[in-house]
């Protein structure tokens, strides 16, 4: 079970949270523009990486906040976790930090 | 009774405290603090059960949870009955019932032995690939059958067990895994910085190997000393935590660790309030894995008649439980510790006829302690066989020439085999954790390399095996560990060793000997009867990765999982590729480190707490009815009421007629609520359903539709504007925290501009549905401060009022078609108001109903139940709510989705209703629907029926279905065809009863 | 092909069975191939071998990252049906079962299809609605399926608990007689063998590190670790992993990849006659050959490449199998392990050409991958070998998630497996 560090409580169990799919897809709102590849785009293709995930979660059973985390797919460890509308994080250096 | 082969004096046994049990029927004595191995070997029985494949006589390998063979089915009565637990760690009390296995008609006397004697050579690793397959219907009514019976193991409990289970959570700042030398020094040295530290051994008492060492001296102490004092002060410090019969099985990610600790089984008559197994959830944040190593067998002829056993396992029976495990013993080995437990059974008074050690030239000096005590050693020697049927006779010595071949044998007459191939550190919980092993070549083992968790390894389970040297791993990994938890070690401590003299050897692989290779068994998987010959079968047919070794031959996949197996499996399997180990690979790690009870997996989450059920204010006053009841989502609801006689159809057509001619009463608290705050909440739901909000007055209610994203509909119910900013939202039973969530993350990350809060409130309004023409007549002497006229509270408006002087939502609403209302009151008044409304309603002949009157009564009116109608794949048009989108909005979720072209293709399937010709049929839910009546298979199927009823209000079936372009079919037949007959229907709209709404108003 | 029969076992065992031959040659990569598969899982190999057998493409290699049949094919709890509620579904699933029941005889490894049925509970009516709508569809689509009471369910599978007095008691039963389990390894090493024998290379412990296209974007040439081969046609069979090959040729998958635990207990006398699914808590069960009790639920809750699976997850699983099968409850784990599934928004593979030319995927089976394995490299070798999809494989493109013209098996039922 995952220890998962909520922006807002800090570090809880995963039994706590919802899994939020990938973060930072954009919505196909409302606007007749988006073409219906778009639309498929963002409804269903996913990156899916194996490695650094940028994904979503909520802390369900806590302060009830989506937020936003990096995780590694392989090792399922975090990087980091943010809160939802922040920018995404530059990975790079924290990963150095951390090394460090 | 008296046990033949029990020392008289000397082990960690309480003579004092004698006990009886009994093995396949037979009484035997035994004393407290023996297992059930240790008792038997004093009785002198070895004969302990049969091999999986060739039913070949077994005895003891090992004295842990490491043995493959002695495996036993435990327990007086089927409630309690174990399969497969190992003879070693089972502990004895007084009663014990213990029994054989995989043998007929007698352990000594077993018709599939057959498969040895007859059989054994047609049966190489994996025959069953490549035979079975002819004739073709013999598989299933012959083989397989066959295959089955003489597979397995135990027999299975057939009652369901009686025990309890219970679960623990426990952090901790260090946990310590294992307490022989090195665990007890870790635990030693981390107990003392004052973090919390909880130490763990899977054995009865802990010390490890000290509890049968009887030579070695630590800081001038016996080993039993040392750890008794060791014990001692780790219990008086407050801030540690001793489990014993505790073992740490599965090593999961972020440190999480299970632990599975055994209460009851080893107690005749435990108090009935102790769980029999407790499992400890624990987050630890440093670990240290002290769990030691395990001997391995040598792989030679014959080397699994009962009898033959791994050195130090028999040097643990003799020095631990005073049991002597033979009289006259061989000694095969590789490796200098054999000459310890040779030493050691000497002092007990087993004669030791020799000892053949393979290698050419050892120096240790625990060979010149045997070689001063008069022990024969034959060096450059190897046993290539052995004779004996139910127990070994006779062991074959040979000596090996240079080239490593083995010369003519000589006999050894003995009734104890003991073999030693070295040690395998014990890696288990750290390759579960993901830490990287690495090749010792020197060390001839993986060891622990790079760590993916906090956690550190000492000792032999990291290849170190000198005791000195072990107890200064052990101090230096608690020392580490507290480092790692709060910054800085305690004061370091060292060990005054003296006694056990440094080891060294080992061997992987099959022992050379001159026997036919094609006849010759010698076993690598005791259980799974691999052997060498499997191994370089599955190599010539082209098995290179260990992986596809290990899944052809079976080796390693016993109850075991390969402890005493997989690095000879490896060795033998390297030597034949001529590839060095590393490159073979080695099986992954899986959790459990030894077998694991499911019931202590789910714990107290059995009957009502494996889901607990939610009741609503009004339950109990519906079980005192005699309701039926259906569990929908976590709720259980009233499904009917019947009446003395009434079978399902009778009460559901009597509830339906009530609703119709008088006053149905409904307990509709089920229905998911949620309320919608804020300066905001108008554009909140503007953008959270398909329909407009903005312009809702406040006291009016609106039908809304919520889709997902992809334009498909989620979730619908009526929402009323209880102000400007609050709406009182309801949902369906099912789908209330799926909504919510969903309505969360909007307003969290799509919509965080808008101030809006969003509440569950199903907990806390009851709410009492009060359907059918006398509705208004039950409900206005309770109703304070509302005009309940159609004119001043029409069809869907909500008023904020007094009911029983309680403070209440009451909706003008209906589900059924009726005049309707639904009262809201807080939950704690549920049950009250309930009782009033029914006492009031009380002249009107007022009917309580269930949910099945419910769906008729809404399906007589054509309204949609999301999840019934509906499958995830419904647009709202297609459900004929085409009218609830507000397409002038310029936003909703969903929105874009239903714009896609195949969103608005005609040949979507539509709801429409079905009559059936023959009035009394009632099609069957789920029903197919064809356009042809002459159905040829495969049919080319247009729909399915979604809701099917007798309606008592028309006297005749009805039916919505979803059929492809149904709208445009209406009006045409369309036909069911079921087993018995093709079933004709009308295609009518889904609206059965009063289309112009007047009853509403009635 | 060296014969596989019980004599010859017989001939063999007096010979030592030293003259048993290997089972699939240790090729080197060649620098060519008419068409390179990669992954060696069942599906890839099944794939291999029909394209060698029925469509002449024989200089074709597999190309596998670790050893054949070492991904979700040897980690699956085997089980084998075909009662799916859509027509498109329901075709391609039968397609594989009636492989299935001659699979053995065909590639001459014995597979051990074993039709013990399979039976999925309802608990709730909306449970029963589901099923029946089910049972029908696949009675007209020539499926066979039925409905059983709970009563009947219990002489079916005797240690049903069939008790009205449980937390979900059981409302019935839909029963597929010719569904059962196969042995999963037994499937990749007889496709493997059949495949090597026909001229098919596999090359294992061998990576994919890029796919190359041409200048008009068609693929040209695999990557790999073991060096570059040429190629105009190269199938992507690598159930988990799938997203991560995609990317080397540019396209992003409506996948995602979440693992998938199941877990043995120690082995017993027979005790299981059959295999029981429910979808309502959350859990499957049989029993192997070996006696082992086989179990598994549905996905963890968050995506991962790592192999393994939560605690809760695990005893949540058996929490729903001590609470149908009580007496099991002093049975005992014996080990647990985790797949990567790849998992598409409606629950159905992809079974397709792609925007790239000469690029094929056959991908997304979720957590019921193994039962389709024949009829899925069936279909799948002649999309490839004929550039066009086979009839019972053209509804599962990838463009159907753009067009809207889902197959929507979980929105039917809760989990498919």
């Amino acid at each position: 079970m995952l220890i998962i560090n909520c922006p807002i409580c800090g570090p809880r169990p995963e039994i706590e949270f919802r899994y939020g799919g990938e973060a930072h897809v954009a919505r196909p709102a409302g606007t007749e523009t988006l073409d219906d590849q778009t639309v498929a785009d963002r409804l269903y293709m996913r990156t899916n990486p194996k490695g650094l995930h940028f994904e979503r979660w909520r802390h369900a059973h806590g302060c009830g906040k989506y937020f936003n985390a990096v995780r590694d797919t392989v090792s399922d460890f975090f990087v980091t976790t943010y809160k939802a509308g922040e920018p995404k994080p530059d990975v790079a250096a924290l990963l150095k930090d951390q090394a460090r | 009774m008296s046990a033949p082969f029990r020392l008289p004096a000397g082990g960690r046994i309480d003579r004092s405290k004698p006990l009886s049990f009994s093995f396949d029927g037979k009484s035997y004595p035994g004393f407290a603090g023996d297992t059930l191995a240790s008792a038997l070997i004093a009785s002198g029985v070895h004969l302990m059960g049969r091999s999986f494949k060739y039913h070949r006589p077994r005895g003891f390998l090992t004295a842990g949870p490491d043995e493959p063979n002695a495996l036993v089915g435990v327990g007086a009565s089927d409630d309690r009955y174990t399969p497969n637990l190992r003879a070693p760690v089972v502990e004895l009390h007084d009663g014990l019932v213990a029994e054989s296995q995989n043998r007929w008609p007698s352990l000594s006397f077993d018709v599939g032995a057959i498969n040895d004697v007859l059989l054994g050579r047609f049966i190489p690793a994996g025959f069953y690939y490549k035979t079975f397959m002819w004739p073709k219907s013999f598989w299933k009514s012959v083989y397989e059958p066959k295959i089955r019976a003489a597979a397995g193991l135990g027999r299975p409990p057939k009652d369901p067990d009686s025990a309890r289970y219970t679960q623990v959570y426990h952090h901790t700042d260090i946990l310590v895994i294992g307490t022989g030398p090195a665990g007890l020094a870790a635990a030693l040295a981390a107990a003392k910085s004052g973090l919390r530290v909880l130490v763990c051994d899977e054995q009865p008492e802990f010390g490890g190997s000290l509890l049968h060492d009887l030579s070695s001296s630590i800081d001038g102490k016996t080993p039993a000393q040392f750890v008794a004092d060791a014990v001692a002060d780790l219990a008086r410090q407050p801030n540690v935590t001793l489990l014993t019969r505790t073992t740490a099985f599965g090593y999961t990610p972020h440190n999480m660790i299970g632990l599975i600790e055994r209460v009851t089984d080893h107690i005749a008559h435990a108090d009935p309030k102790l769980p029999r197994e407790r499992m400890w959830h624990v987050r630890a944040g440093e670990v240290v894995l002290a769990t030691g190593a395990i001997e391995r067998p040598l792989v030679f002829p014959e080397n699994d008649r009962p009898g033959v056993m791994l050195a130090d396992a028999a040097r643990a029976y003799a020095n631990r439980w005073a049991a002597k495990p033979g009289s006259r013993a061989v000694v095969a080995t590789a490796d200098d510790g054999a000459y310890r437990a040779a030493l050691d059974l000497k002092a007990a008074g087993v004669e030791i006829a020799l000892i053949a050690d393979m290698r050419a030239n050892p120096t240790g000096a625990l060979v010149a302690q045997a070689r001063a005590a008069g022990i024969r050693v034959e060096t450059g020697s190897v046993v290539t066989g052995t004779r004996g049927r139910l127990r070994v006779k006779t062991a074959h010595v040979a000596r090996l020439d240079a080239n490593g071949n083995a010369g003519a044998p000589e006999p050894f007459a003995c009734d104890l085999v003991l073999m030693s191939g070295g040690w395998t550190p014990t890696v288990h919980l750290f390759s579960q954790s993901r830490g990287k092993l690495r090749w010792d070549e020197a060390l001839g083992a993986y060891v622990p390399g790079t760590s993916a968790e906090r956690e550190r390894s000492a000792g032999g389970c990291r290849g170190v095996y000198d005791l000195q040297a072990v107890l200064a791993d052990g101090t230096a990994a608690g020392e580490d560990a507290v480092r790692a938890a709060k910054g800085m070690p305690g004061p370091s401590r060292g060990f005054m060793v003296t006694g056990s003299p440094a080891t060294s050897g080992g061997y992987l692989g099959a022992v050379p000997h001159d026997r036919n290779p094609a006849t010759v068994k010698a076993f690598v998987d005791f259980q799974n009867d691999v052997t060498a010959k499997d191994l370089k079968l599955a190599t010539r047919e082209g098995m290179r990765s260990i992986e596809h070794v290990k899944r052809y031959t079976t080796t390693g996949m016993a109850t075991d999982q390969g402890k005493t197996s997989n690095m000879n499996a490896l060795g033998i399997v390297s030597d034949s590729l001529k590839t060095p180990i590393p490159q073979i690979g080695l099986t992954t790690f899986r959790m459990p480190y030894t077998p694991v009870t499911f019931g202590a997996f789910a714990g107290a989450s059995r009957g009502d707490l494996f889901d607990p059920v939610r009741r609503t204010p009004a339950h109990d006053w519906a079980v005192a009815e005699g309701a039926t009841f259906e569990p929908v989502g976590q709720w259980k609801r009233a499904w009917w009421f019947p009446k003395a006689g009434e079978d399902m159809h009778a009460a559901v057509d009597r509830e339906v007629k009530a609703i119709r001619t008088s006053v149905g009463l409904f307990d509709a608290s089920t229905l998911g609520k949620i309320e919608v705050v804020g300066p905001d909440a108008a554009k909140f739901m503007e953008l959270m359903y398909t329909n407009a909000w903005a312009k809702l007055g406040v006291g009016r209610c609106r039908y809304g539709v919520m889709l997902r994203e992809d334009g498909f509909v989620m979730d619908d119910g009526v929402i009323g504007r209880i102000a400007d900013d609050r709406f009182h939202v309801t949902t369906t039973t099912g789908g209330a925290p799926r909504v919510l969530a969903h309505m969360e993350d909007y307003l969290q990350t799509e919509f965080p501009h808008l101030d809006v809060w969003l509440t569950s409130i199903t907990e806390q309004w009851a709410v009492i549905a009060v359907q059918g023409p006398k509705a208004r007549e039950v409900i206005a002497p309770l109703v304070d401060g509302v005009d309940l006229s159609t004119a001043a509270f029409p069809h869907m408006s909500v008023r904020e009022c007094k009911v029983c002087g309680v403070p209440a939502r009451l909706f003008r609403v209906s589900f059924t078609g009726e005049l309707g209302f639904e009262i809201n009151v807080p939950a704690d008044y549920g049950r009250a108001v309930w009782e009033a409304v029914h006492a009031s309603g009380k002249p009107f002949g007022i009917t309580p109903y269930g949910t099945e009157a419910m769906h008729v009564a809404r399906a007589e009116k054509g309204y949609i139940i999301v999840g019934q109608e509906t499958d995830g794949t419904a647009t709202p048009d297609d459900v004929g709510l085409g009218w609830a989108i507000g397409k002038t909005k310029p936003d909703f979720v969903g929105k874009r989705a239903l714009a896609r072209p195949s969103m608005a293709n005609a040949d979507r399937k539509q709801l429409v209703g079905l009559l059936t010709k023959d009035p009394k049929t009632t099609l069957e839910e789920g029903a197919q629907i064809v356009a042809d009546a002459h159905v040829e298979m495969p049919a080319r199927m247009i729909g399915h029926v979604t809701s099917s009823y007798q309606s008592p209000t028309l006297g005749r079936s009805i039916a919505m279905a979803m059929v492809k372009g149904g709208r445009a079919r209406i009006g045409s037949s369309l036909f069911v065809p079921m087993p018995d007959g093709v079933i004709e229907a009308t295609v009518v709209e889904p609206i059965f009863y009063d289309k112009e709404g007047a009853r509403l108003d009635a | 092909m060296q014969k596989y029969s019980a004599f010859e076992l017989f001939k063999r065992a007096l010979g030592g069975h030293q003259g048993w031959e290997r089972q699939w040659r240790q090729p080197a990569l060649k620098p060519a191939y008419d068409a390179v598969i990669i992954g060696a899982g069942g599906h890839g190999l099944a794939t291999a071998y029909y394209l060698a057998k029925e469509h002449g493409v024989r200089n074709v290699a597999v190309i596998e990252r670790g050893w054949l049949g070492g991904g979700n094919t040897g980690r699956n709890t085997t089980i084998i049906r075909s009662n799916y509620l859509f027509d498109e579904s329901a075709a391609l699933y039968d397609h594989a079962l009636k492989i299935w029941d001659t699979l053995s005889q065909d590639i001459n490894y014995n597979v051990m299809y074993s039709a013990r049925g399979v039976m999925m509970l309802a608990h709730t009516v909306h449970d029963v609605q589901s099923a029946k709508r089910h049972i029908h569809a696949n009675r007209l689509n020539g499926v066979d399926n039925e409905w059983l009471t709970p009563e009947q369910a219990k002489e079916f599978c005797p240690p049903l608990n069939i008790s009205q007095n449980i937390r979900y008691p059981i409302m019935g039963a839909a029963l597929q007689r010719r569904g059962g389990t196969a042995r999963h390894d037994a499937v990749a090493w007889g496709y493997a063998r059949a495949a090597d024998a026909l001229g098919v290379d596999i090359i294992q412990n061998c990576e994919v590190t890029g796919i190359r296209r041409d200048a008009s974007g068609a693929v040209e040439a695999v990557e790999t670790t073991k060096g570059v081969v040429r190629t105009k046609k190269v199938g992507v069979v690598a159930a988990g992993h799938t997203s991560v090959v995609m990317a080397m040729a540019g396209l992003r998958m409506p996948l995602e990849s979440y693992p998938l635990q199941a877990l043995v207990s120690e082995p017993v006398k027979p005790a299981f006659p059959c295999v029981v699914m429910s979808n309502t808590i959350h859990a499957y069960i049989s029993q192997s050959d070996k006696g082992e009790l086989v179990i598994g639920a549905g996905t963890d809750a968050y995506t991962s490449y790592s192999q393994r699976g939560a605690l809760h997850i695990t005893e949540h699983t058996l929490d729903a199998i001590c609470e149908l099968f009580p007496m099991f409850r002093r049975m005992r784990m014996l080990r647990n392990w985790g797949g990567i599934v790849d998992v598409t928004p409606d629950r159905s593979p992809i079974l397709s050409k792609t925007a790239v030319p000469g690029l094929y995927v056959n991908c997304g089976w979720g957590t019921g991958g193994f039962k389709a394995t024949p009829g899925s490299g069936h279909v799948f070798a002649h999309t490839i070998a004929r550039d066009e999809p086979h009839p019972i494989n053209a509804p599962f493109t990838l463009d159907r998630f753009r067009d809207g013209y889902l197959i929507d098996e979980a929105a039917a039922a809760a989990v498919a497996h």
